[in-house]
């Protein structure tokens, strides 16, 4: 017996990587749709810009369980996103991996968002205008500069958003249903071994997780040092 | 035949506290000053020209091509202007190193390439800055880079905002060095945005009187600054610009001779060829009037002057002379008793003393 | 003025003296039976003049607290084995265990009026069927032998969601992600009648019974209102509640 499965069952295993794999998906796809996002929270003058700042801050201060419920009753057969799958002609969400997915992008939404926001505003309009000035038309402008610029809000996005999903547990409890490599993720199963008294791979799954989100912090503050410094 | 390079505008733009109001012809070579207060408009309206304010509304043509003209709905994006932009403050992007900055208005120029980029380097003098990034240069270093960069978009139109603001005193005058060699080397209209008297006499051959968000003088720089109805003959600073040769140096007494339509001028040594064309300034407060040429007197330049008009002074001991040398205009501040004392009017043949004069 | 301070004071007195003799206790209930004990509450307070403080949540997490000194008085766990740990560890007054409710597992389905069976499961083939997870909750394991007994354990494996408790296994069926589920007789029921949905109470012949411990913690041993509410889990008038929720007693 080899330490590794000594440490950790086949089971414990897949809820590492199905863990990996949902908090990847999220956080790219995060990326993809919340950067048009920010940009639009950052620039715009829109009145109701302050309702859609107000909503993408709620699952920061909205209890995962109640935001759980709610999904699972919007992804139920008679919920707005139920009827809409229905409709679709595509599989019903709940205890799906993609209905894990559509869960954590709400709930790490403004980990991911509020940095880069925040990295839009801090780098303000002029090089945007300096790069027009010199014949950049917006997009050439958006990647040859401002993304650039944002990179350590990028960066910060990137880990939050990665962290703050492979952390999350109310919601996959409420949505996920237990299933093993398909929403049965490492929070599930470490609450599952510490009901079932298993407090030994209890411990060492959640020691795991501990070590992983501490190493991935210090990993961010030592890159934005580096950056400072640079 | 040279083409059309002519600038002209007509532009509106209301703010929450200033309209503007703004229409003039630029000349198609040189620099133009935009000159004014803060707060006048200066900086707005530079940018309504460069399609920076998206609610500006009006007309811009530059020789040939219209850039905007909101009656017809024709307004071209920034980054289709041929134009370059020198903000006031440092603008240079952080990720990028001088050379890649430098590049990247090289890279997307939108009119064919006529400044080379090692010709650009050479002018502002940063080749030992190429692989430095911005934050490891001065205030003067990066404007350099600036400009470099602003001239390697192969610029028609160069639209600069107070440039020089950020940089300390010795960085400021050796760009001003720079930027007086580049009209020549452009042919292109330089539109220049200044608060600075000094900046302007040096460089600007036309001037933009610009206050409250009109335009309300408009003409050769030393014509706008010796007209006694505008503000500028009455500051502290006035005083007047005069284009000049040099005739010859004088090495012994370490002086050189300037000549120009109305004479000669003999000034401290200026490292320069003989022939070369030198600007100087005349300060109103450097000039004093006699009815005779002073036989015995420690002021070098004595030159036949005649008194154009006569106005007051905001000290109310004190008046402004215009005075025409040849056909170019002075001003002189003298003491309203001086005025009487020598019996002055508009039309008296005097001489004017002039007891200093800025070369730089 | 001095005559009514004293007399204002003497009133004040006499209302904190009931308070000054009746006693306190704080019971940990398990989720799935909250509901009766806040029934109880009033019940046992008139009878004792002891105040009932409530506090649910998981079994396991109550377990665990209780090992690190959690200071409550009774624990009412939902099932036999915690119980049974803690008292091998010692920390439950001896002799204090026993069994104060039977959990009852029925079929449910939201949509009321529909009769069900067995054979609803075996004919109604799609949409999910939720249980609790028989790993770590007693109706979890009634359910999977349950299912086991009705051979259908290989037909429903793919079709199988679970919801960590029982509560949470309720909310699946309600919200319709669930089409069926194997819930809690309590959650459904009052008097021993169907009141929400459909439902069909499952023999208790097909499963191992859920049988619920409560034990007298060491904490609340010389605690005389923890004692007493011992002696009333176990009188008629609780054992009525109980089974008005849809609990057997043994």
């Amino acid at each position: 017996m080899t330490p590794a499965t000594s440490l950790l069952s086949p089971a414990d295993v897949d809820a590492i990587w199905l863990t990996l794999k949902l908090a990847g998906t999220t956080t790219v796809l995060l990326l993809l749709l919340g950067t048009p996002l920010a940009w639009w929270l950052a620039h715009s003058r829109a009145r109701w810009r302050g309702v859609i700042n107000a909503l993408v801050a709620l699952p920061l201060i909205l209890p995962p369980t109640v935001l759980g419920f709610y999904l699972l009753v919007a992804m139920g057969p008679d919920g707005p996103i139920g009827r809409f799958t229905a409709a679709a002609g595509l599989h019903a969400l709940p205890f799906t991996f993609a209905g894990l997915v559509l869960g954590s992008l709400i709930y790490s939404l403004p980990f991911v968002v509020q940095p880069i926001r925040d990295a839009f505003i801090a780098i303000g309009p002029r090089p945007r205008e300096v790069a027009a000035t010199l014949g950049a038309r917006p997009l050439d402008a958006f990647f040859s500069v401002i993304l650039p610029l944002a990179r350590p809000g990028f960066l910060t996005a990137t880990v939050l958003g990665f962290a703050h999903t492979v952390g999350e547990f109310g919601v996959v409890l409420m949505i996920g249903g237990n299933i093993p490599q398909e929403t049965r993720v490492v929070a599930i199963q470490i609450y599952d071994h510490v009901e079932a008294l298993e407090y030994t791979q209890a411990h060492w799954l959640a020691g795991g997780m501990l070590l992983f989100s501490f190493v991935v912090l210090l990993a961010l503050h030592l890159l934005n040092d580096r950056r400072a410094q640079a | 035949m040279t083409p059309d390079t002519t600038l002209g505008f007509d532009l509106a733009l209301d703010l929450p506290q200033l309209a503007i109001r703004a229409a003039a012809t630029v000349p198609g070579v040189g620099v133009t000053a935009l000159f004014g207060a803060s707060g006048s408009g200066k900086t707005t309206l530079l940018r309504m020209l460069a399609g920076l304010e998206p609610a500006g509304r009006g007309q811009i043509r530059l020789g040939g091509t219209c850039w905007q003209d909101d009656a017809s709905g024709l307004r071209l994006p920034t980054h289709q202007r041929p134009l370059a932009f020198v903000f006031q403050e440092a603008s240079l992007f952080a990720h990028l190193n001088v050379r890649d900055n430098l590049a990247y208005g090289l890279a997307r120029a939108r009119a064919a390439q006529v400044i080379r980029f090692d010709d650009a380097v050479g002018w502002l003098g940063i080749a030992h800055l190429l692989a430095r990034r911005p934050a490891h240069l001065s205030g003067g270093e990066r404007q350099r880079v600036a400009i470099a960069r602003a001239l390697l978009a192969q610029p028609r139109l160069l639209l600069m905002d107070e440039p020089l603001s950020a940089v300390d005193a010795d960085g400021r005058d050796a760009i001003l060095d720079t930027l007086e060699q580049l009209p020549a080397r452009l042919g292109i209209p330089v539109v220049y945005v200044s608060h600075s008297i000094e900046e302007v006499a040096r460089l600007a051959d036309h001037l933009l009187l610009m206050s409250g968000g009109r335009i309300i003088a408009d003409g050769p720089t030393n014509t706008i600054l010796t007209r006694c109805d505008l503000p500028l003959a009455h500051g502290a600073h006035a005083g007047a610009v005069v284009h000049t040769t040099i005739r010859q140096h004088d090495p012994a007494h370490h002086l050189t001779t300037l000549a120009f339509t109305g004479g000669e001028l003999t000034v401290g040594a200026v490292d320069r060829a003989v022939g070369s064309a030198v600007r100087v300034r005349i300060a109103a407060r450097d000039i004093a009037i006699a009815l005779n040429p002073p036989a015995d007197s420690s002021v070098l330049n004595h030159l036949r002057a005649q008194v154009m008009e006569i106005s007051d002074d905001p000290n109310p001991a004190h008046c402004l002379v215009r005075l025409e040398v040849g056909n170019v205009q002075l001003l002189a501040r003298i003491t309203h008793l001086s005025r009487e004392r020598l019996g002055l009017a508009a039309g008296t043949a005097v001489w004017a003393l002039v007891k200093g004069v800025a070369v730089r | 003025m001095l005559r009514r301070c004293r007399s204002l004071i003497a009133v004040a007195l006499l209302a904190t003296m009931p308070a000054a003799f009746a006693g306190e206790l704080t019971v940990a209930v398990a989720a799935n039976f909250a509901r009766p004990v806040e029934v109880m509450a009033p019940v046992f307070t008139a009878a004792t003049g002891h105040q009932l403080r409530i506090s649910t949540g998981s079994t396991g997490k109550f377990y665990a607290q209780i090992q690190r000194g959690a200071p409550f008085d009774v624990f009412l766990s939902a099932d036999e084995a915690r119980p049974a740990l803690l008292e091998t560890e010692g920390r439950i007054v001896p002799g204090s265990r026993f069994v104060y409710s039977v959990g009852r597992l029925a079929l449910w389905h939201a949509t009321p009026g529909r009769t069900l069976t067995p054979d609803t499961l075996r004919a109604d083939i799609a949409g999910r069927v939720a249980i609790a997870n028989p790993k770590i909750a007693p109706y979890g394991a009634a359910a999977a032998a349950a299912i086991a007994h009705l051979g259908l354990t290989d037909a429903l494996g793919p079709r199988l969601v679970h919801g960590e408790n029982i509560a949470q296994t309720f909310q699946f069926v309600a919200t319709g992600n669930a089409a069926f589920g194997f819930v809690a007789w309590s959650q459904v029921s009052e008097n021993g009648a169907v009141v929400r949905g459909s439902a069909w109470l499952v023999p208790p012949d097909m499963h191992p019974p859920i049988r619920q411990s409560a034990v007298l913690l060491r904490h609340g041993a010389d605690n005389p209102a923890a004692v007493a509410f011992m002696t009333f889990l176990k009188s008629d008038a609780a054992r009525q509640i109980i089974r008005q929720h849809g609990y057997d007693v043994e």
